[in-house]
């Protein structure tokens, strides 16, 4: 950093500037206070988080029957696998950005390069990875039905494997369609209707004896409710109100809509932070290619980039667990 | 620019040549952190189901694992350990002070909430 100090004379007096007590230099330590108010912002995200979880302890959802896909091997059971993958993608790129930060102390500009372009391609990845994720959440699979207090009715073989709602569930004629701008009022919007009515749901429940309902609440063995048959049918009738498929901000096909909320806000803001750290990377990048800091004779930008690029891993492996495993 | 690294990890157990080589020695140990959490969490042993301070024995592990891994990020990774110990005590101590007092009162509260949902006179069930 001595090549951007300027010199004022006065070096050596306590008071003269160029003094660093705490043997970092100002962008370092700024970037290191920058992260602990960030640390702060994201802790305020997982606390709140954990209010609403404790709040609704006995309904929340459990994560391990919501996050059970992997790309390729479609409908099968893999709770986790993707997202551990996520994770070791993401250490993986922490520990690319680190040998690059170690080849920059020993000034060897090749070694940067590759190892600045493998921590981008790591950072690609894992964005795709969570868009694919969002996507996967937002489209739902086995869709459910919402009572009038707000709770999610989803269905059960015997067995207590989930049944999907296309599996018992005969879409009829509908009355109405799906109102739209172009159609009706140009102030008016809604969103998609849902395939199926609560009435057809109704009589699809009542056509296939093998299928029961699963409330929300969780029982003393960590598992949630399943009824009998006769509450299945009478829980449906009486509080059955909306058709819920994929979950949004407003419904949730796998529980609470604050489970859903929570989800794209803190894996969201999350997500911008690996996006914005990839785009400075790249920035990075290029000044390394270009030689900038071989002019310079100093990588501590790379550094400084690389102390926001561990602690976005930092940040996602507090969200694995509180997310995914807890 | 501090070009030397403390080469050691868990106290002194594991010492390492260069800094690259602590590079991935650390991440293997993060490694095997991150599957033993992704192992624990599909089986869930029936033994860590009890209640240890409000939560399950499973989820105290979780943590505990996740604040161990944090540990190595921020000392090896993001070279903490080689800086001043007044650095590192104001980044380290007034983040941990303060996400500990909010968790803290958040958790209370919501704990709170939820008794007061269960126990009072609210009908949820409809």
């Amino acid at each position: 950093m001595s090549t951007t100090v300027v010199t004022t004379g006065t070096e050596g007096k306590t008071w003269g500037g160029g003094n660093e007590p705490l043997k970092a230099s100002y962008g370092k330590m700024m970037m290191w206070f920058f992260i602990v108010s960030d640390a702060l912002t994201f802790s305020g995200f997982l606390a709140a988080y954990g209010f609403s979880r404790f709040k609704f302890i006995e309904t929340w959802p459990i994560a391990d029957e919501v996050f059970t896909h992997v790309p390729f091997l479609h409908g099968q059971n893999l709770p986790m696998i993707y997202v551990a993958f996520m994770t070791f993608v993401l250490i993986m790129s922490s520990v690319t950005m680190v040998l690059a930060v170690d080849a920059g102390h020993h000034l060897n500009k090749a070694k940067v390069t590759i190892y600045m372009f493998l921590t981008i391609i790591g950072g690609l990845i894992f964005v795709g990875s969570q868009a694919w994720e969002w996507a996967t959440f937002i489209r739902g699979d086995y869709g459910a039905v919402q009572t009038k207090g707000g709770n999610i009715l989803q269905f059960v073989d015997t067995e207590g494997h989930r049944v999907a709602l296309r599996d018992f569930v005969v879409a009829g004629e509908k009355e109405r369609t799906a109102h739209e701008r172009k159609n009706g009022l140009w102030f008016v919007s809604e969103g998609t209707l849902p395939t199926y009515t609560v009435d057809e749901v109704v009589h699809g429940l009542e056509s296939h004896p093998n299928v029961l309902v699963r409330t929300q609440d969780i029982n003393e063995h960590g598992h949630k409710t399943v009824l009998s048959r006769e509450a299945s049918l009478k829980q449906l009738k009486a509080n059955g109100k909306q058709v819920v498929e994929g979950a949004n901000l407003h419904v949730n096909e796998y529980g609470s809509p604050l489970f859903a909320d929570f989800f794209f806000f803190i894996t969201g803001f999350h997500g911008f932070h690996v996006f914005s750290g990839v785009i400075i990377n790249i920035i990075i990048f290029f000044n390394v290619i270009l030689g900038t800091y071989e002019k310079r004779k100093s990588y501590e930008m790379v550094e400084k980039v690389g102390l926001y690029w561990h602690f976005v891993d930092l940040v996602w492996v507090f969200v694995f667990t509180f997310f995914y495993l807890v | 620019m501090a070009h030397a690294h403390k080469l050691e990890i868990l106290r002194g157990l594991i010492k390492f040549k260069s800094n690259t080589q602590k590079i991935w020695g650390v991440l293997i140990l993060l490694s095997i952190i991150t599957s033993v959490e992704v192992v624990l969490g599909i089986i869930k042993p029936e033994v860590l189901m009890g209640h240890v301070l409000g939560m399950k024995i499973l989820n105290w592990i979780f943590i505990i694992l996740t604040i161990a891994k944090a540990y190595y990020i921020t000392w090896d990774f993001m070279h903490m350990r080689d800086e001043t110990a007044s650095l590192r005590r104001m980044v380290v101590w007034t983040a941990i002070f303060l996400i500990l007092y909010l968790v803290f009162i958040l958790l209370q509260e919501g704990g709170y909430i939820q008794d007061v949902y269960s126990s009072g006179f609210i009908k949820t069930d409809f």
